[in-house]
């Protein structure tokens, strides 16, 4: 119980006044640059660090990361509200949550998805405080291999999800690898797919791809539908939110199954939004209520917000003891280590004690400050879906564009943006699922990396998907998670033959 | 006819000089943009932001300096948008020998011709990078070994300064390696760690927290003298402790990668020199000492014909391997 002791230490250091109040700073700032689609956690993140020269690491860490921990809650908020996913983790919760909230339930809604997030964190930093060191040996053991292994069952987990048409899915996958396959390719070192765009060397960015594809897709969908904000009489109501926060725990199963899907995403370096994409499909398979998620469900809501936050907090132990960061934020993070003079890797746990464990016990203490904080504001922002959709409309566009023009100042971007608004409407009007493309446009290139690798270690030999039990395991979890609702379709067919009109109707309907 | 419209400007810049001599040099009048050709935490950007924590804190300009990141594309993306910036003394381009080694080797839309040269700052070292518990002590026992096995290289980026260096190796050791394109020296460094790779060629910086925790080691690094003394990184050995490759049998005497900085092209030379001259002040200060020993840098300072003799020598040099491995863009 070394780590307990070390722990109590970092408390003695985190709970102090002007860290504390540096936390409350830092989680409010967060909530504004997630809450503000186009800034985002990283550009907050880097546009603090300049601040943070002039002070001991351990304070700025603790004002960074707490930035950190706001804007992933602010990031939800506009999925929910808006259907603009400010980060590539909070596309899942856009599936459940934005139903939920246009129904009339946005305190519901965010009060779950902020209660379940913390959940999910709480849980990232108990498994850092315990298993520091073990983890750290697990992340060494991915090499390319395994690593395409992961991404695999990330895709595998969607494609036999049973929302839409499986040949949807694939051809909704298949675009998606065309767009990320766009700009510089990493292994041959050539300039692909620019159509001779010289700018599109740069590839496609995810947040110009995701607000088109949501954020103005939806509303053109909206606005064929001549969609009158369905007066929501969200009163501003205190209950409602305890309410929420206190029905958690009986979806105890799907917090704990998403929790540890996250801690495992997190780790082995799949990623935050890897991991809430996998948590809200196998929560769609497994939960009783699966047929009517994406129309508003709570596990909906629960399963990639849990997630999400759990493999964002656990991704940041990879970060401090390989020097590896698990996304964006953690990339600027890293660079603040190095300038104030902290070098990540193994002996930070051993030369810089204090920061280390100063830095853990922020995190228990940070979520706290942040998820009271985020919680007392769940009224205002539920507010905000009263304002008439004639006014909401064109912020929304506005929004989008300013988003879409931050994200490298190109107007190019822009065009992308409302290109991309198109193929989400069309992608609606024709029933076809958002989410691969989606996925396929954030990880795939990394898959494709990983899997030419592979290719040149192996010589060209699948076999090294098979070299040892972790990624044998990854790959036929992988398989079978692919393959399984195809073989319980053909089994409930051969079973129940006359039932089998029955079934092609129910499909109909789901499609 | 680039050369024309140069000697154009340049004629019409000292006709203009030379009619209104009291007016000062030039001097920026709005904000400026540092363009960092790698994303956020990479070696160019913490150059990037190291100049800008330096020129904001001595007050070496009025004007207030944004640095933004273009890291898209290997760093096409900051290069090609240099490009298009052309005239714009505004926009100040900070990258690696990349500027001209990928228009070599692949179809991007520019060159480094479309951009001024202003200076290369630094040079970060290459080493030859093990794992701790490798069975090989120095570079010639490396080279013995590969030579009978398979060993994998990894390294940062495709046809990029990691593998033109893993080439050269082959041909001077008499060895064939398989290389290993990661997207960046760090996660090369993970990989080897965890034992998926044989070797790298990193960066001091790239593997410095790796080597003080334990998990790899340098063999030899590529210059023709030792790194100077600095603090120790492990219990027992600095920098300074590293062996040339020289020394053990690997002759490649020196190969560096210098961090570059450019302007746009057709700026007038009167802009150009505020930022040599600007640049010059930055390194004079402290804390550029401070940031060059912290990421154990090379400094140097090449500008004008010294820059361009160093920019047209690497040209020839790389220009020859990529030939001889046939990745010459047509």
């Amino acid at each position: 119980m070394d780590n307990l002791s070390e722990l109590f230490h970092g408390f003695t250091i985190a709970v102090t006044v002007p860290h504390l109040a540096l936390m409350a700073t830092g989680v409010l700032l967060g909530i504004l640059v997630g809450v503000l689609p186009g800034l985002g956690a990283p550009n907050g993140v880097s546009l603090l660090l300049p601040l943070t020269f002039g002070m001991q690491p351990v304070s700025a860490i603790i004002l960074l990361s707490s930035m950190y921990w706001g804007a992933l809650f602010g990031g939800s908020v506009t999925s929910i509200l808006f259907n603009i996913p400010g980060e590539p983790s909070s596309v899942a919760t856009t599936f459940d949550g934005y139903p939920m909230a246009r129904d009339g339930r946005p305190t519901t809604a965010l009060a779950t998805a902020f209660g379940s997030a913390a959940f999910g964190a709480l849980m990232g930093v108990i498994l850092i405080t315990f298993l520091a060191s073990w983890v750290a040996q697990v992340a060494l053991a991915f090499g390319p291999a395994e690593y395409f292994a992961v991404y695999f069952l990330a895709f595998a987990s969607f494609v036999g999800m049973g929302g839409a048409a499986p040949i949807k899915t694939v051809v909704a996958l298949a675009i998606g690898f065309a767009i990320a396959a766009i700009g510089i390719d990493t292994v041959s070192g050539s300039v692909r797919l620019t159509m001779g765009i010289d700018e599109l060397v740069k590839g496609v960015n995810f947040v110009v791809a995701v607000m088109g594809l949501f954020g103005i897709g939806e509303l053109l969908v909206a606005v064929e539908e001549e969609f009158h904000a369905r007066a929501v009489s969200s009163r501003i109501d205190w209950r409602e939110v305890f309410r929420a926060v206190g029905h958690l725990p009986r979806h105890g199963v799907a917090l704990l199954r998403s929790a540890a899907i996250g801690c495992w995403m997190g780790i082995t370096p799949g990623g935050p939004t890897a991991a809430s994409f996998m948590s809200y499909g196998i929560a769609r398979r497994f939960s009783r209520r699966g047929r009517y998620f994406g129309t508003g469900e709570v596990e909906g809501i629960i399963s990639p917000e849990t997630a999400d936050h759990a493999a964002g907090t656990s991704a940041l132990l990879p970060m401090l003891s390989l020097g590896i960061p698990g996304s964006a934020t953690a990339a600027v993070m890293m660079g603040g280590l190095m300038i104030w003079g902290l070098n990540p890797g193994p002996m930070l746990f051993v030369d810089q004690k204090d920061f280390v464990w100063g830095l853990i016990a922020s995190m228990y203490v940070g979520n706290i400050v942040a998820v009271a904080l985020v919680l007392l504001t769940v009224p205002v922002f539920a507010a905000l879906m009263r304002i008439p959709f004639a006014v909401i409309a064109p912020l929304i566009v506005i929004i989008c564009v300013v988003g879409a023009y931050s994200v490298s100042n190109s107007y190019l971007d822009v065009v992308m943006m409302l290109g991309f608004g198109v193929v989400g409407y069309l992608f609606k009007k024709l029933f076809y699922p958002l989410a691969p493309l989606v996925l396929a446009i954030v990880i795939g290139d990394k898959a494709e990396d990983a899997f030419r690798q592979s290719m040149l270690m192996s010589k060209g030999s699948l076999g090294i998907f098979f070299a040892n039990k972790l990624v044998t395991c990854l790959v036929v979890a992988g398989i079978a998670l692919l393959l399984l609702p195809l073989a319980l379709q053909l089994f409930a067919r051969i079973v129940r033959k006359p039932a089998s009109a029955r079934t092609t109707n129910q499909e109909k309907v789901s499609i | 006819m680039r050369g024309t419209s140069l000697f154009l400007l340049t004629v019409s810049a000292a006709v203009l000089a030379g009619s209104a001599p009291a007016c000062a040099a030039w001097q920026p009048q709005k904000p400026i943009e540092f363009v960092a050709t790698a994303g956020p935490g990479g070696g160019t950007d913490n150059l990037a932001r190291a100049v800008q924590n330096v020129i904001t804190k001595h007050k070496l300009t009025d004007q207030p300096i944004v640095v933004v990141n273009k890291g898209g594309g290997s760093g096409a993306e900051g290069y090609v948008y240099g490009k298009a910036s052309a005239g714009d003394p505004y926009k100040v381009i900070f990258g690696t020998s990349n500027a001209w080694q990928q228009p070599l080797v692949s179809r991007v839309a520019f060159n480094y011709t479309d951009l001024t040269p202003i200076a290369a700052m630094a040079q970060d070292e290459f080493l030859l990078w093990v794992k701790q518990d490798a069975p090989y002590k120095t570079a010639g026992d490396y080279l013995k070994a590969a030579a009978s096995g398979e060993f994998k290289m990894g390294g940062a980026q495709s046809k990029d300064t990691d593998e033109v260096l893993t080439r050269m190796i082959e041909k001077v050791g008499h060895v064939k390696l398989t290389y290993i394109p990661f997207k960046s020296g760090a996660e090369a460094a993970v990989q080897l760690a965890g034992g998926h790779i044989d070797s790298h060629v990193n960066n001091p910086s790239e593997s410095l927290g790796q080597w003080r925790g334990g998990t790899q080691r340098p063999l030899c690094v590529f210059s023709p003298k030792r790194l100077p003394e600095g603090p120790k990184i492990t219990a027992t050995e600095g920098w300074s402790d590293v062996p040339t490759c020289v020394e053990q049998g690997l002759d490649i005497k020196q190969y560096e990668q210098p961090r570059t900085v450019w302007l746009p092209g057709k700026v007038t030379p009167e802009q150009a020199a505020y930022y040599v001259d600007l640049m010059k002040k930055v390194q004079a200060t402290p804390e550029w000492k401070d940031y060059i020993e912290k990421t154990s840098q090379v400094d140097t300072f090449l500008t004008g014909a010294e820059f361009d003799k160093f920019i047209k020598q690497d040209l020839e040099h790389v220009k020859q391997v990529a030939s001889e491995q046939g990745w010459l863009v047509k």
